[in-house]
């Protein structure tokens, strides 16, 4: 399988930029987390290379850095899309109905729960609470909050994002 | 720049932004200055007022109005009616059902009621601006605990109002700390808790975002009391808005030297640095936090040692909640006698809640601790949206269920616990006669199966046969013997699973059992025979209890 990373065409700058954020952390375990919050932010994902990259930085095994990244569902080693869907699975929107809006987008987008679209324009996440309950039920589109979203609502949503 | 005459106050938060509320604020800066009054008026951003449904709301102070559901239109008109000629546009006024704020009292039971303590800026001052914290008396507290008081008065203090830990347990915050300060150590630290992540609770993320300074003062309040130095906020990474609030007041409060190296010239030294959480719920769970700082799988320790004696970096470690220490600085300023003048003497103070589902009014509230939940639905929410009264889930998805029969119980820990509930975290989440039982503890199942972190074999495995059933439960089709193994399975999940997760899916289970057996009971099958496969997993479920 080809590297996911380099595929990307900017690998090497990317790890040279993550690589002086590590050294700029404290030396300790406790800044791993905050390290994969800035590899994240710079690759998109965390594939097994930039892991790797990590671990052999930090002198920890890469079995240690799998164990975190799996652990946290911010963590995600797939591709993301372009656009990230996030549909809250709180007790207050499912009440209210988020069951039939992941319905709805996964039949408007074609993949399932933790997919990402052929095209890389979005991937379909599930998230618990985002703690706008007032509003259930929610879906994030990247960093927007859209609420009262039903079904009927769902492609106009969408068509936002290109 | 002369001082201005009206203050235009826009709450931004999640709720109000993504009706457009950034669009408002914008809008209303452009008005303004076209009517050349920009040096008499100022638009502020501020924290929610509450209610979550009124799409977005200004608050013009001094006046003390507070305007509704507005739209770009409504800006220019109130602009040129009521800014320039002094006349209220009484047709955008916020319903007068939507109250209690403090501006907006409707009667002198509101007014006590709705006194309040943590969200007593909230809405009311720019939380960017550490100038108005401090005008609000901010910091006043931690002044005079540093420059008149010693740090086991302090204790003493929170101990003697009573206060007991916000974040769900009830856990007496004076006691907690008692524990944590005598320990020696060449570092200790303390942290806040705001890895909120129970579904339904939103109440600290509104507090960070509404009023950061107090969280802040809370945290040094602690630092003094335990003789710990440094601080840290665990908060959510989806939280945006309250890290980049939280991140300002501390930058604010170190150019002040109200965190730093000697603070208010005494030799007190105190820092803070935000932690970014990934998102597990299990690490609202205080040693799970811990271990999720120091860089690991967020699986909670073995207790003892507690983190009061062996936490962070194997430190001594005092955690509370943000809600729990933004109540500090004013017990502290205003003494312990004065807020046990609120709640009820088990329960000193007010208590946050988000109150949410089939209710008129949405939003987050500040009550003394003690008034019923029918009060709460009646007074605060507005009463039911629509049908009547079925049940409320208290405390977010790890809660009680709790039926009509409970409505007239006072809401506070010793009160709930006599007749057999957790009053829970602050999450209410009220639900009308048209939510099947069944439905809705499948939704509260899938979240626990999907956060169970793995650890433990009862939470593991008991969550895993506990869904299938709720599942067949919620199809109508259940076997027979369903709910008797669902007892079973949730009473060894609460005597044998490792940490409060895996034992609080037995809460909401149990309870609707409690209200709703029949209806439950109704959902099984009894010509169904459980297939010999289910046969084998009952036997061995019946091994381990």
């Amino acid at each position: 399988m080809s590297n996911p990373t380099t595929e990307a065409g900017c690998g090497n700058a990317l790890f040279a930029e993550l690589g002086e954020f590590i050294e700029g952390q404290s030396k300790g375990r406790d800044a791993l987390i905050p390290i994969l919050h800035k590899a994240q932010d710079l690759f998109g994902f965390l594939p097994v290379d930039v892991q790797e990259f990590v671990a052999a930085k930090m002198g920890l095994p890469v079995g240690e850095v799998y164990g975190v990244v799996t652990f946290y569902h911010y963590f995600t080693m797939q591709p993301r899309g372009r656009h990230t869907v996030n549909v809250c699975l709180g007790t207050a929107c499912y009440v209210r109905g988020a069951q039939k809006v992941v319905e709805a987008l996964t039949e408007e987008l074609g993949v399932k729960m933790g997919e990402t679209t052929p095209d890389r324009r979005f991937s379909l996440t599930t998230q618990r609470c985002f703690g706008a309950c007032g509003l259930a039920p929610v879906i994030m589109v990247n960093d927007d909050v859209h609420g009262r979203v039903t079904p009927k609502k769902v492609a106009a949503i969408l068509a936002r994002y290109e | 720049m002369a001082t201005p005459r009206l203050y235009v106050m826009i709450p931004t938060d999640a709720d109000t932004v993504v009706v457009g509320a950034r669009e408002i604020k914008s809008r209303f800066s452009s008005e303004i200055g076209a009517q050349g009054l920009s040096d008499q008026i100022k638009v502020i951003e501020t924290g929610s007022f509450g209610p979550s449904n009124a799409g977005v709301i200004a608050a013009v102070q001094p006046d003390g109005v507070v305007y509704g559901n507005l739209t770009p239109e409504s800006v220019g008109e109130i602009v040129r009616e009521h800014f320039c000629k002094g006349r209220i546009c009484g047709r955008f006024l916020l319903p007068r059902e939507y109250p209690p704020t403090v501006e907006q009292a409707t009667d002198a039971r509101h007014t006590q009621a709705a006194g309040r303590i943590v969200l007593d800026n909230c809405g009311r001052i720019d939380p960017d601006s550490i100038e108005e914290y401090i005008a609000t008396d901010g910091y006043e507290a931690l002044g005079r605990a540093l420059t008149e008081m010693t740090p086991p008065q302090v204790v003493e203090t929170v101990r003697e109002a009573g206060l007991r830990g916000r974040g769900g347990a009830g856990f007496p915050t004076g006691l907690k700390w008692s524990f944590c300060a005598p320990v020696q150590a060449d570092r200790k630290f303390v942290i806040c808790n705001a890895d909120e992540g129970e579904p339904g609770t939103f109440k600290d993320r509104l507090i960070m975002e509404g009023d950061p300074h107090k969280v802040i003062e809370g945290m040094a309040l602690c630092g003094y009391a335990i003789g710990a130095s440094e601080g840290y906020v665990y908060i959510r990474g989806e939280y945006r808005l309250s890290v980049e609030r939280m991140r300002k007041a501390i930058e604010d409060a170190r150019a002040m030297g109200l965190l730093g190296k000697g603070i208010f010239g005494t030799d007190f030294d105190f820092d803070i640095e935000i932690k970014l959480g990934a998102g597990a719920y299990v690490c609202g769970e205080e040693t799970a936090l811990i271990e999720s700082m120091e860089g690991r799988r967020g699986v909670p320790r073995l207790k003892p040692p507690f983190p009061a004696s062996c936490g962070y970096l194997g430190k001594p470690t005092n955690v509370n909640n943000v809600e729990t220490l933004a109540t500090v600085p004013a017990i502290v300023r205003n003494g312990a006698a004065w807020f046990r003048g609120f709640g009820t003497e088990n329960t000193p103070g007010t208590k946050v809640y988000t109150i949410i589902g089939h209710v008129r009014r949405p939003g987050l509230i500040e009550v003394s601790a003690g008034v019923t939940l029918r009060e709460i639905i009646d007074e605060y929410a507005g009463g039911m949206s629509s049908g009547t009264f079925k049940m409320a889930q208290l405390g977010g998805t790890a809660g009680d269920v709790l039926g009509p029969e409970m409505l007239d119980v006072p809401m506070d820990y010793d009160a709930m616990q006599k007749v057999g509930h957790v009053l829970g975290s602050g999450a209410i989440l009220v639900m009308n006669q048209t939510v099947e039982v069944a439905d809705f503890l499948d939704s509260c199942m899938r979240f626990f199966r999907h956060e169970s972190c793995g650890s433990c074999n009862p939470c593991r495995n008991g969550l895993q046969v506990l869904g299938e059933i709720v599942g067949r439960l919620k199809k109508k089709n259940a076997y027979p013997g369903d709910i008797e193994l669902m007892e079973e399975v949730c009473m060894t999940l609460k005597s044998a699973a490792f940490c409060p997760l895996g034992q609080s899916p037995a809460s909401p289970l149990m309870s609707a059992l409690r209200y709703f057996r029949p209806e439950l009971a109704a959902a099984v099958d009894p010509r169904r025979e459980r297939p010999r496969t289910q046969r084998v997993r009952l036997d061995l479920v019946e091994l381990a209890v």
